[in-house]
Protein backbone atom coordinates (compact mmCIF):
# COMPACT_ATOMS: atom_id res chain seq x y z
CA UNK A 1 0.00 0.00 0.00
CA UNK A 2 1.06 3.61 -0.61
CA UNK A 3 2.79 5.61 2.07
CA UNK A 4 0.59 8.16 3.86
CA UNK A 5 1.48 11.80 3.25
CA UNK A 6 3.13 13.36 6.30
CA UNK A 7 1.20 15.65 8.63
CA UNK A 8 1.89 19.40 8.76
CA UNK A 9 0.89 21.92 11.40
CA UNK A 10 -0.52 25.09 9.89
CA UNK A 11 -0.01 28.59 11.26
CA UNK A 12 -1.76 31.61 9.80
CA UNK A 13 -1.28 35.33 10.21
CA UNK A 14 -4.75 36.78 9.84
CA UNK A 15 -3.48 40.29 9.23
CA UNK A 16 -0.23 42.18 9.40
CA UNK A 17 0.54 43.25 12.94
CA UNK A 18 -0.68 39.96 14.43
CA UNK A 19 1.22 36.76 15.23
CA UNK A 20 0.85 33.63 13.17
CA UNK A 21 -1.57 31.40 15.01
CA UNK A 22 -1.96 27.65 14.96
CA UNK A 23 -5.17 26.78 13.07
CA UNK A 24 -4.93 23.03 12.56
CA UNK A 25 -3.11 20.45 10.52
CA UNK A 26 -3.25 18.71 7.17
CA UNK A 27 -1.51 16.07 5.09
CA UNK A 28 0.72 16.96 2.15
CA UNK A 29 3.68 15.37 0.37
CA UNK A 30 5.94 18.40 0.79
CA UNK A 31 6.10 21.94 2.16
CA UNK A 32 5.06 23.63 -1.04
CA UNK A 33 1.95 21.48 -1.43
CA UNK A 34 1.23 21.94 2.27
CA UNK A 35 1.08 25.70 1.73
CA UNK A 36 -1.20 25.33 -1.28
CA UNK A 37 -3.47 22.95 0.58
CA UNK A 38 -3.49 25.20 3.63
CA UNK A 39 -4.64 28.03 1.40
CA UNK A 40 -7.63 25.92 0.32
CA UNK A 41 -8.42 24.36 3.67
CA UNK A 42 -7.88 27.26 6.07
CA UNK A 43 -8.23 30.53 4.14
CA UNK A 44 -11.26 30.18 1.89
CA UNK A 45 -12.72 33.36 3.37
CA UNK A 46 -9.70 35.61 3.50
CA UNK A 47 -8.68 34.38 6.95
CA UNK A 48 -5.00 35.00 6.26
CA UNK A 49 -2.23 37.01 4.67
CA UNK A 50 0.63 34.62 5.45
CA UNK A 51 1.02 30.89 6.06
CA UNK A 52 3.65 28.87 7.92
CA UNK A 53 3.75 25.09 7.58
CA UNK A 54 5.79 22.91 9.94
CA UNK A 55 6.18 19.13 9.79
CA UNK A 56 4.23 17.86 12.81
CA UNK A 57 7.03 15.45 13.68
CA UNK A 58 9.41 18.40 14.15
CA UNK A 59 7.34 19.85 16.97
CA UNK A 60 8.51 19.09 20.47
CA UNK A 61 5.76 19.52 23.01
CA UNK A 62 5.94 19.72 26.77
CA UNK A 63 4.37 16.69 28.39
CA UNK A 64 1.03 17.17 30.14
CA UNK A 65 2.63 15.53 33.20
CA UNK A 66 5.17 18.37 33.35
CA UNK A 67 2.42 20.94 33.69
CA UNK A 68 2.96 21.23 37.44
CA UNK A 69 6.75 21.59 37.53
CA UNK A 70 6.69 23.94 34.54
CA UNK A 71 3.92 26.31 35.41
CA UNK A 72 3.24 26.11 39.14
CA UNK A 73 6.29 28.22 40.08
CA UNK A 74 4.62 31.24 38.49
CA UNK A 75 1.69 30.90 40.83
CA UNK A 76 3.23 32.47 43.96
CA UNK A 77 4.91 35.38 42.23
CA UNK A 78 2.12 37.90 42.53
CA UNK A 79 4.76 40.64 42.80
CA UNK A 80 5.19 40.34 39.04
CA UNK A 81 1.85 42.08 38.59
CA UNK A 82 1.38 45.84 38.92
CA UNK A 83 -1.64 45.43 41.18
CA UNK A 84 0.64 43.95 43.89
CA UNK A 85 1.87 47.45 44.71
CA UNK A 86 -0.27 49.91 46.63
CA UNK A 87 0.49 53.37 45.38
CA UNK A 88 -1.43 56.28 46.93
CA UNK A 89 -3.92 58.01 44.62
CA UNK A 90 -2.13 61.30 45.33
CA UNK A 91 0.75 60.13 43.17
CA UNK A 92 -1.48 60.31 40.14
CA UNK A 93 -1.59 57.90 37.23
CA UNK A 94 1.18 55.31 37.22
CA UNK B 1 -26.55 13.35 13.91
CA UNK B 2 -23.95 13.53 11.24
CA UNK B 3 -22.78 10.95 13.71
CA UNK B 4 -25.90 8.89 14.32
CA UNK B 5 -25.95 6.18 16.96
CA UNK B 6 -22.41 6.35 18.20
CA UNK B 7 -21.84 3.60 20.74
CA UNK B 8 -20.32 4.99 23.90
CA UNK B 9 -17.66 2.96 25.66
CA UNK B 10 -18.18 3.74 29.29
CA UNK B 11 -16.20 1.77 31.83
CA UNK B 12 -18.26 -0.72 33.71
CA UNK B 13 -18.21 -0.67 37.46
CA UNK B 14 -16.48 1.65 39.90
CA UNK B 15 -14.66 4.73 38.63
CA UNK B 16 -10.94 4.77 39.31
CA UNK B 17 -9.47 7.87 41.00
CA UNK B 18 -8.12 8.93 37.61
CA UNK B 19 -11.53 8.62 35.99
CA UNK B 20 -13.09 10.57 38.84
CA UNK B 21 -10.56 13.36 38.39
CA UNK B 22 -11.19 13.37 34.66
CA UNK B 23 -14.94 13.64 35.12
CA UNK B 24 -14.47 16.44 37.63
CA UNK B 25 -12.47 18.41 35.07
CA UNK B 26 -15.23 17.98 32.50
CA UNK B 27 -17.91 18.95 35.00
CA UNK B 28 -15.92 22.10 35.76
CA UNK B 29 -15.98 23.01 32.06
CA UNK B 30 -12.29 22.30 31.51
CA UNK B 31 -11.28 21.30 27.97
CA UNK B 32 -9.35 18.08 27.40
CA UNK B 33 -6.38 18.47 25.08
CA UNK B 34 -4.45 15.84 23.06
CA UNK B 35 -1.98 13.67 24.98
CA UNK B 36 -3.59 14.43 28.34
CA UNK B 37 -4.78 11.44 30.27
CA UNK B 38 -8.24 10.28 29.25
CA UNK B 39 -10.26 7.11 29.77
CA UNK B 40 -9.82 4.65 26.92
CA UNK B 41 -13.59 4.69 26.39
CA UNK B 42 -13.62 8.45 25.97
CA UNK B 43 -10.87 8.23 23.37
CA UNK B 44 -12.49 5.40 21.44
CA UNK B 45 -15.96 6.91 21.49
CA UNK B 46 -14.60 10.22 20.28
CA UNK B 47 -12.67 8.61 17.44
CA UNK B 48 -15.83 6.82 16.37
CA UNK B 49 -17.97 9.95 16.60
CA UNK B 50 -15.55 12.41 14.99
CA UNK B 51 -14.60 10.07 12.17
CA UNK B 52 -18.26 9.30 11.50
CA UNK B 53 -18.88 13.01 11.29
CA UNK B 54 -15.86 13.48 8.99
CA UNK B 55 -17.03 10.66 6.70
CA UNK B 56 -20.45 12.33 6.51
CA UNK B 57 -18.91 15.60 5.37
CA UNK B 58 -16.91 13.80 2.70
CA UNK B 59 -19.66 11.51 1.40
CA UNK B 60 -22.05 14.45 1.75
CA UNK B 61 -20.31 16.11 -1.17
CA UNK B 62 -21.58 13.46 -3.58
CA UNK B 63 -25.33 14.14 -3.72
CA UNK B 64 -24.60 17.82 -4.37
CA UNK B 65 -21.66 17.18 -6.66
CA UNK B 66 -24.24 15.47 -8.83
CA UNK B 67 -25.68 18.90 -9.73
CA UNK B 68 -22.59 21.06 -10.14
CA UNK B 69 -22.46 20.63 -13.90
CA UNK B 70 -26.20 21.15 -14.20
CA UNK B 71 -26.75 24.20 -12.00
CA UNK B 72 -29.18 26.56 -13.72
CA UNK B 73 -26.90 29.63 -13.77
CA UNK B 74 -23.20 30.33 -13.54
CA UNK B 75 -23.72 32.03 -10.19
CA UNK B 76 -25.58 29.03 -8.76
CA UNK B 77 -22.81 26.82 -10.04
CA UNK B 78 -20.16 28.92 -8.27
CA UNK B 79 -22.18 28.89 -5.07
CA UNK B 80 -22.68 25.13 -5.16
CA UNK B 81 -19.00 24.57 -5.89
CA UNK B 82 -18.05 26.76 -2.94
CA UNK B 83 -20.44 24.90 -0.67
CA UNK B 84 -19.18 21.50 -1.72
CA UNK B 85 -15.61 22.70 -1.24
CA UNK B 86 -16.55 23.80 2.29
CA UNK B 87 -17.80 20.30 3.01
CA UNK B 88 -14.45 18.87 1.92
CA UNK B 89 -12.82 21.34 4.32
CA UNK B 90 -15.16 20.22 7.13
CA UNK B 91 -14.14 16.65 6.52
CA UNK B 92 -10.48 17.60 6.75
CA UNK B 93 -10.87 19.64 9.97
CA UNK B 94 -12.58 16.67 11.55
CA UNK B 95 -10.13 14.04 10.33
CA UNK B 96 -7.28 16.06 11.78
CA UNK B 97 -9.16 16.47 15.07
CA UNK B 98 -9.58 12.68 15.21
CA UNK B 99 -5.91 12.16 14.37
CA UNK B 100 -4.92 13.89 17.62
CA UNK B 101 -6.48 10.88 19.37
CA UNK B 102 -4.01 8.45 17.84
CA UNK B 103 -5.57 7.16 14.63
CA UNK B 104 -4.28 8.02 11.16
CA UNK B 105 -6.41 9.46 8.40
CA UNK B 106 -5.61 6.56 6.12
CA UNK B 107 -6.88 4.17 8.79
CA UNK B 108 -10.13 6.10 9.01
CA UNK B 109 -10.49 6.14 5.23
CA UNK B 110 -9.84 2.42 5.17
CA UNK B 111 -12.69 1.97 7.68
CA UNK B 112 -14.98 4.05 5.51
CA UNK B 113 -14.10 2.29 2.30
CA UNK B 114 -14.42 -1.19 3.77
CA UNK B 115 -17.88 -0.31 5.05
CA UNK B 116 -16.81 -0.73 8.68
CA UNK B 117 -17.35 2.94 9.52
CA UNK B 118 -20.71 4.64 9.11
CA UNK B 119 -21.73 8.01 7.73
CA UNK B 120 -25.03 9.81 8.01
CA UNK B 121 -28.01 7.99 6.50
CA UNK B 122 -29.16 11.15 4.74
CA UNK B 123 -26.54 10.95 2.02
CA UNK B 124 -27.91 7.66 0.76
CA UNK B 125 -30.92 9.35 -0.79
CA UNK B 126 -30.81 10.45 -4.43
CA UNK B 127 -30.83 14.06 -5.66
CA UNK B 128 -33.31 13.95 -8.52
CA UNK B 129 -33.97 17.60 -9.36
CA UNK B 130 -32.39 21.02 -8.87
CA UNK B 131 -34.89 21.69 -6.08
CA UNK B 132 -33.11 18.97 -4.11
CA UNK B 133 -30.11 21.32 -3.85
CA UNK B 134 -32.44 23.76 -2.15
CA UNK B 135 -33.95 21.15 0.14
CA UNK B 136 -30.53 19.83 1.14
CA UNK B 137 -29.10 23.21 2.03
CA UNK B 138 -32.22 24.21 3.90
CA UNK B 139 -33.06 20.95 5.67
CA UNK B 140 -29.89 18.85 5.77
CA UNK B 141 -27.47 21.65 6.59
CA UNK B 142 -30.18 23.09 8.82
CA UNK B 143 -30.36 19.85 10.78
CA UNK B 144 -26.57 19.66 10.87
CA UNK B 145 -26.39 23.16 12.37
CA UNK B 146 -28.92 22.17 15.04
CA UNK B 147 -26.53 19.48 16.18
CA UNK B 148 -23.23 21.24 15.63
CA UNK B 149 -23.93 24.49 17.43
CA UNK B 150 -24.10 22.86 20.88
CA UNK B 151 -21.10 20.68 20.03
CA UNK B 152 -18.93 23.80 19.89
CA UNK B 153 -18.95 23.43 23.69
CA UNK B 154 -17.84 19.81 23.63
CA UNK B 155 -15.15 18.78 26.12
CA UNK B 156 -12.45 17.73 23.65
CA UNK B 157 -10.45 20.79 22.55
CA UNK B 158 -9.60 19.89 18.94
CA UNK B 159 -13.18 18.70 18.30
CA UNK B 160 -14.62 21.86 19.77
CA UNK B 161 -12.32 24.04 17.64
CA UNK B 162 -13.27 22.11 14.50
CA UNK B 163 -16.95 22.59 15.34
CA UNK B 164 -16.50 26.33 15.82
CA UNK B 165 -14.84 26.63 12.44
CA UNK B 166 -17.54 24.51 10.78
CA UNK B 167 -20.43 26.40 12.36
CA UNK B 168 -19.05 29.66 11.01
CA UNK B 169 -19.37 28.24 7.52
CA UNK B 170 -22.65 26.33 7.78
CA UNK B 171 -24.94 29.30 7.90
CA UNK B 172 -24.12 30.16 4.28
CA UNK B 173 -25.01 26.59 3.32
CA UNK B 174 -28.44 26.75 4.85
CA UNK B 175 -29.24 30.19 3.51
CA UNK B 176 -28.21 29.42 -0.05
CA UNK B 177 -30.45 26.34 0.11
CA UNK B 178 -33.41 28.29 1.43
CA UNK B 179 -32.77 30.91 -1.23
CA UNK B 180 -33.08 28.24 -3.94
CA UNK B 181 -36.34 27.08 -2.34
CA UNK B 182 -37.67 30.64 -2.31
CA UNK B 183 -36.92 31.07 -5.99
CA UNK B 184 -38.54 27.77 -6.88
CA UNK B 185 -41.56 28.20 -4.63
CA UNK B 186 -42.29 31.56 -6.22
CA UNK B 187 -41.54 30.44 -9.75
CA UNK B 188 -43.73 28.69 -12.29
CA UNK B 189 -46.20 26.00 -11.27
CA UNK B 190 -43.75 23.37 -12.41
CA UNK B 191 -40.98 24.88 -10.26
CA UNK B 192 -43.29 25.10 -7.27
CA UNK B 193 -44.15 21.45 -7.70
CA UNK B 194 -40.49 20.54 -7.83
CA UNK B 195 -39.88 22.42 -4.58
CA UNK B 196 -42.81 20.67 -2.91
CA UNK B 197 -41.63 17.32 -4.20
CA UNK B 198 -38.13 17.92 -2.82
CA UNK B 199 -39.57 18.80 0.58
CA UNK B 200 -41.75 15.68 0.45
CA UNK B 201 -38.78 13.45 -0.20
CA UNK B 202 -36.31 15.05 2.22
CA UNK B 203 -38.52 15.80 5.22
CA UNK B 204 -38.46 12.40 6.90
CA UNK B 205 -34.85 11.56 5.99
CA UNK B 206 -33.92 14.93 7.55
CA UNK B 207 -35.76 13.98 10.75
CA UNK B 208 -33.84 10.70 10.77
CA UNK B 209 -30.56 12.60 10.83
CA UNK B 210 -30.93 13.09 14.58
CA UNK B 211 -31.02 9.35 15.13
CA UNK B 212 -33.66 7.31 16.94
CA UNK B 213 -34.92 8.31 20.34
CA UNK B 214 -32.15 7.94 22.87
CA UNK B 215 -34.05 9.19 25.89
CA UNK B 216 -33.28 6.02 27.82
CA UNK B 217 -30.02 5.00 26.20
CA UNK B 218 -27.07 4.13 28.41
CA UNK B 219 -24.67 5.06 25.62
CA UNK B 220 -25.92 8.57 25.26
CA UNK B 221 -25.96 9.03 29.04
CA UNK B 222 -22.25 8.29 29.12
CA UNK B 223 -21.57 10.54 26.14
CA UNK B 224 -23.52 13.34 27.76
CA UNK B 225 -21.56 12.98 30.99
CA UNK B 226 -18.40 13.31 28.92
CA UNK B 227 -19.88 16.29 27.07
CA UNK B 228 -19.32 14.79 23.68
CA UNK B 229 -23.06 14.78 23.26
CA UNK B 230 -24.91 17.82 24.54
CA UNK B 231 -28.60 17.20 23.78
CA UNK B 232 -30.72 14.12 23.30
CA UNK B 233 -31.73 13.21 19.76
CA UNK B 234 -35.38 13.94 20.54
CA UNK B 235 -34.59 17.41 21.90
CA UNK B 236 -32.72 18.33 18.74
CA UNK B 237 -35.36 16.86 16.44
CA UNK B 238 -38.10 18.81 18.22
CA UNK B 239 -36.07 22.00 17.94
CA UNK B 240 -35.54 21.39 14.25
CA UNK B 241 -39.24 20.84 13.59
CA UNK B 242 -40.18 23.95 15.56
CA UNK B 243 -37.79 26.05 13.57
CA UNK B 244 -38.44 24.56 10.14
CA UNK B 245 -42.24 24.43 9.98
CA UNK B 246 -42.68 28.24 9.91
CA UNK B 247 -39.96 28.42 7.25
CA UNK B 248 -41.96 25.98 5.11
CA UNK B 249 -45.09 28.05 5.68
CA UNK B 250 -43.25 31.14 4.52
CA UNK B 251 -42.42 29.32 1.30
CA UNK B 252 -46.06 28.32 0.90
CA UNK B 253 -45.02 24.67 0.92
CA UNK B 254 -46.63 21.92 2.88
CA UNK B 255 -44.75 19.72 5.31
CA UNK B 256 -45.73 16.16 4.35
CA UNK B 257 -47.19 15.27 7.72
CA UNK B 258 -50.99 15.29 8.12
CA UNK B 259 -50.63 15.03 11.90
CA UNK B 260 -48.38 18.03 12.26
CA UNK B 261 -49.99 20.35 14.83
CA UNK B 262 -48.89 23.06 17.21
CA UNK B 263 -49.04 21.91 20.79
CA UNK B 264 -49.57 24.94 22.99
CA UNK B 265 -48.81 23.03 26.16
CA UNK B 266 -45.34 21.87 25.19
CA UNK B 267 -44.65 24.97 23.15
CA UNK B 268 -43.72 22.91 20.11
CA UNK B 269 -45.18 20.94 17.24
CA UNK B 270 -46.49 17.42 17.48
CA UNK B 271 -45.24 15.54 14.47
CA UNK B 272 -45.02 12.08 12.95
CA UNK B 273 -41.84 10.12 13.54
CA UNK B 274 -39.95 8.94 10.48
CA UNK B 275 -40.06 5.28 9.53
CA UNK B 276 -37.34 3.84 11.78
CA UNK B 277 -37.33 0.51 9.96
CA UNK B 278 -36.32 2.38 6.84
CA UNK B 279 -33.61 4.17 8.83
CA UNK B 280 -32.08 0.92 10.06
CA UNK B 281 -32.19 -0.54 6.56
CA UNK B 282 -30.33 2.50 5.21
CA UNK B 283 -27.75 2.23 8.00
CA UNK B 284 -27.27 -1.42 7.15
CA UNK B 285 -26.38 -0.43 3.60
CA UNK B 286 -29.74 -0.99 1.94
CA UNK B 287 -30.71 2.61 1.19
CA UNK B 288 -31.40 3.78 -2.35
CA UNK B 289 -27.84 5.04 -2.96
CA UNK B 290 -25.52 3.33 -0.44
CA UNK B 291 -23.72 1.27 -3.03
CA UNK B 292 -23.36 4.13 -5.46
CA UNK B 293 -22.03 6.53 -2.81
CA UNK B 294 -19.47 4.16 -1.35
CA UNK B 295 -18.56 2.93 -4.83
CA UNK B 296 -17.84 6.49 -5.96
CA UNK B 297 -15.69 7.12 -2.87
CA UNK B 298 -13.66 3.96 -3.32
CA UNK B 299 -13.23 4.58 -7.02
CA UNK B 300 -11.98 8.14 -6.42
CA UNK B 301 -9.54 6.85 -3.80
CA UNK B 302 -8.20 4.04 -5.96
CA UNK B 303 -7.97 6.03 -9.14
CA UNK B 304 -6.16 8.81 -7.29
CA UNK B 305 -3.50 6.44 -5.93
CA UNK B 306 -1.04 7.00 -8.80
CA UNK B 307 -1.29 10.74 -8.24
CA UNK B 308 -0.71 10.55 -4.48
CA UNK B 309 2.21 8.18 -5.04
CA UNK B 310 3.62 10.43 -7.74
CA UNK B 311 3.64 13.42 -5.41
CA UNK B 312 5.30 11.33 -2.71
CA UNK B 313 7.99 10.18 -5.15
CA UNK B 314 8.58 13.76 -6.24
CA UNK B 315 8.85 14.94 -2.63
CA UNK B 316 11.35 12.13 -1.86
CA UNK B 317 13.44 13.04 -4.87
CA UNK B 318 13.45 16.74 -4.05
CA UNK B 319 14.46 15.99 -0.46
CA UNK B 320 17.37 13.84 -1.67
CA UNK B 321 18.47 16.57 -4.06
CA UNK B 322 18.45 19.12 -1.23
CA UNK B 323 20.45 16.75 0.95
CA UNK B 324 23.04 16.21 -1.78
CA UNK B 325 23.34 19.94 -2.37
CA UNK B 326 23.82 20.55 1.36
CA UNK B 327 26.53 17.88 1.55
CA UNK B 328 28.31 19.28 -1.50
CA UNK B 329 28.30 22.76 0.05
CA UNK B 330 30.01 21.55 3.24
FE1 LIG C 1 -20.43 20.59 6.63
FE1 LIG D 1 -21.51 18.89 9.34
FE1 LIG E 1 -22.81 22.22 5.16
Amino acid sequence: MSREWPLWEIFIRSQNGLNHRHVGSLHAPDAETAINNARDVYTRRKEGVSIWVVPSKEITASAPSEKGPLFDPAEDKVYRHPTFYDIPDDVGHM
Amino acid sequence: MYAQMVKSEGSSGEQTPEEKGFQARIDAGDKIEPKEWMPEGYRKTLIRQISQHAHSEIVGQLPEGNWITRAPTLERKQILLAKVQDEAGHGLYLYSAAETLGISRDEMLEQLHSGKAKYSSIFNYPTLTWADMGAIGWLVDGAAIMNQVPLQRTSYGPYSRAMIRICKEESFHQRQGYHIMMKMARGTDAQREMAQDALNRFWYPALMMFGPSDANSVHSEQSMAWKIKINTNDELRQRFVNETVPQAEFLGLEVPDPDLAWNEEKGGYDFTQPDWDEFFEVLKGNGPCNKERLGTRVQAWEEGAWFRDGLTAYADKAAKRREAAATAAE
